[in-house]
């Protein structure tokens, strides 16, 4: 188990060490560098401009550039934002908690409808329930997110139910810690729903089809002809087995929650880290763009390992191979 | 081995209605300059903000007549952009009518459009019409954008760069992966452990976070040609992973069988066995993969362009299109300007139906084939 563990914690290491290095290497190499609209202002004299891109070390070979970067990172410093004009670590700090509220909200609602949901259909496979089921599963894979994220922008306008965006009220810093909280679950709702629809419908429909493959093998059926009661032929025999590649989708899950957080923080004024990679991608901020990368990229290894870890939980003969 | 699968296809009722569908949605963008009655970059100046149009049927006085017919709008508030039927006028809106000259495809023109407004204004009182009118009104199906422009006209014509961007992005990812794979399968060694880490590596960053900072690299303000070549490049950076890994898995799995190792003992090179045993047997799983992954493109494309970062302005981009209603007083006063996200939605659930279903009709045991209708 220990070795496990290790040989993940490595594996994770390299995974991001070469991550940052090729997006190290492809904002190094693009077109003109962060001070490029600067150099455009007439008022600027070359020699400052040389002072500058000395100070901010730009004029040093790439490699050179890579090595100060990673050996900042290592001392915990992503670096600084030239359009916040602050420490990126400050800056994606309250973001991160903003985006993993988000995530873990919505990987909340989608697991816990998702997977219940999907177990009922597949028990009661080509019965009403199933066929609704598939038509919403449909619907809900198929939605753009941020098509609804825009609905729900004027559902909630015309309802009048929830906040227009943003995570909370203005004027509610002063109020007391449990109204502040709920203040914050309100304005939650809405983004975390928008962003579990796609996630949802595929862990339903993957644990539909999944344990209704597991519920016909030989196995179930002669445990069935033993007279085991309904439930620990469900529990037992049908879903262990349905459940690996069903558990598979927690790392895909946060990736893609991730991935869709950057659209929905966009449109519902999410202040997290989507909507800080968009804002950098337009003001071209490198160690921004990096940061976010980083973190993104690690999310999703967690995302992978805790799958694995539950996969061995679930799977005895995954544990003998690792 | 792909005439079979189209054979599959084509003998699987659903998958077959899908890929009716799929391709009528592929003749509508070719024929984009036909179907759209307008210039999607035309700006009409005294219909700025303009709500759509009501077809009518029956006049005031409850006549019915021959063919659907319009009021013009006449506008009330210049400022807050509100209209008002001018009910003293009406115009009749037909098939097949002469209007300004579009571009088709292959440099191909039209003059005619698919509907129009026939010329023939009429009052109620004066049925013949006054002679020496100027041009009759335009008719907005779907209303106008904040620029005048024809929301109808747009949504037609932003069906061309989402399909293009998908269709040309599908046979890269699916090129490059299937050469990949197959190589990286077949030979094994160090090509094939860097080639799945790289896979890995593009695997292990949220998709669009991926896109966004390889959009970064390149200009923001890129020419429409630019910035075509440029998402389809991105697409393809992104997505060729899934496909080489199918493909990787089928050749693995082929090149321990019997005939691959007959072919070995009678002398066959590895070049050949690759070209006539293995690519031939694992293209129809490659192909699936690469079907599966159409509508991300589509979503691929509509995300960044709705971010600004896709298709510029003025070239319509149902991603752009979006982008404005973005605005909450935007949403409130022209809903219709979401009719592109109900497009973008009809053409992401149509090619992943098309998707699952040419899965299903390859493979009814795949577990995500059991149907439940």
């Amino acid at each position: 188990m220990r070795v496990f563990w290790l040989r993940r914690g490595v594996q994770a290491i390299g995974l991001l060490m070469a991550l940052s290095f090729v997006t190290f290497l492809s904002l190094a190499l693009a077109p003109g560098d962060p001070f490029a609209t600067l150099e455009e202002r007439p008022f600027l004299s070359p020699e400052t401009r040389q002072a500058w891109r000395r100070q901010w070390g730009l004029d040093q070979p790439l490699l050179v550039r890579y090595g100060r970067w990673l050996a900042h990172v290592a001392q915990g410093q992503l670096g600084y934002s030239l359009e916040y004009q602050m420490p990126v670590s400050e800056l994606i700090g309250a973001r991160l908690g903003a985006t993993l509220l988000l995530t873990i909200a919505a990987n909340g609602i989608a697991w816990g409808i998702g997977f219940p949901l999907g177990v009922f259909a597949a028990l009661h496979a080509y019965s009403w329930f199933d066929r609704a089921h598939t038509v919403f599963a449909t619907v809900a894979l198929t939605t753009p997110r941020f098509f609804l994220a825009l609905v729900a922008l004027i559902f909630a306008m015309t309802t009048g139910w929830f906040p227009l965006g943003g995570i909370r009220s203005i004027g509610i810093e002063g109020a007391a810690p449990l109204e502040r909280f709920l203040d914050v679950l309100h304005h939650l709702v809405l983004p975390a729903v928008v962003l579990s629809a796609h996630p949802l419908a595929v862990i339903s429909t993957h644990t539909r089809g999944h344990l209704l493959d597991a519920l016909h093998t030989p196995g179930v059926r002669a445990a069935r002809a033993k007279g085991l009661p309904r439930v620990t032929l469900l529990w037992r025999h049908a879903l262990r087995p349905a459940l690996a590649p069903v558990i598979v989708l927690v790392g895909y899950s946060f990736g893609s929650l991730l991935s869709g957080s950057a659209l929905v923080e966009t449109i519902l004024a999410w202040p997290g880290l989507g909507q800080l990679i968009v804002e950098s991608v337009f003001a071209r901020d490198p160690d921004v763009l990096m940061a976010t990368v980083l973190i993104g990229g690690a999310c999703v290894i967690v995302g992978h390992t805790l799958a694995d870890a539950l996969l061995m939980m679930n799977d005895p003969r995954s544990r003998i191979e690792a | 081995m792909g005439a079979s699968l189209f054979h599959r296809v084509w003998t699987y009722p659903r998958a077959r209605r899908l890929l009716g569908i799929a391709v009528g949605s592929y003749l509508v963008a070719l024929l984009a300059g036909f179907i759209a009655p307008y210039d999607p970059r035309a700006q009409d100046r005294s219909a700025v903000k303009a709500p759509p149009h009501r077809l009518r049927f029956r006049d005031a006085e409850g006549r019915l007549h021959r063919r659907p017919f319009f009021h013009p709008w006449r506008i009330v508030d210049r400022a807050r952009h509100q209209y008002e039927e001018d009910r003293s006028r009406y115009y009749e809106v037909a098939f097949f009518v002469r209007g300004e000259e579009a571009p088709l495809f292959l440099g191909l023109k039209t003059s005619y459009h698919l509907f129009g407004v026939l010329s023939r204004s009429s009052t109620h009182r004066e049925p013949s019409g006054v002679a020496g009118e100027e041009s009759p009104p335009r008719v907005y199906l779907l209303g106008t954008d904040h620029l005048g422009r024809d929301v109808f006209s747009r949504l037609v014509h932003g069906s061309r760069p989402a399909l293009l961007i998908a269709s040309l992005s599908l046979v890269g990812a699916f090129l490059i992966g299937f050469v990949l794979g197959g190589v990286a399968g077949y030979y094994g060694g160090t090509f094939d452990a860097v080639l799945m880490r790289m896979g890995e590596l593009v695997e292990s960053v949220p998709l669009l976070f991926l896109l966004l900072v390889w959009r970064a690299v390149l200009p923001l303000d890129l020419s429409v040609e630019a910035s075509l070549f440029t998402l389809i490049a991105l697409f393809v950076l992104v997505s060729w992973t899934s496909i080489a890994r199918v493909t990787r898995g089928c050749v693995l799995s082929l090149k321990a069988q019997e005939f691959v190792l007959g072919a070995l003992a009678l002398g066959a090179s590895p070049g050949w066995i690759l070209r006539h045993h293995l690519f031939p047997n694992a293209l129809t799983p490659a192909l699936i993969q690469a079907t599966l992954t159409l509508p991300s493109f589509l979503l691929g494309e509509a995300a960044l362009s709705f971010l600004g970062l896709g298709i510029p302005e003025p070239e319509p981009s149902w991603g752009s299109m979006l982008a404005v209603a973005r605005d909450l007083s935007v949403l409130r006063a022209q809903p219709w300007l979401l009719v592109p996200g109900l497009a973008l939605w009809g053409f992401v659930a149509l090619f992943t139906l098309l998707g699952e279903a040419i899965r299903a009709a390859w493979d009814p045991h795949h577990p995500a084939s059991a149907p439940a209708f």
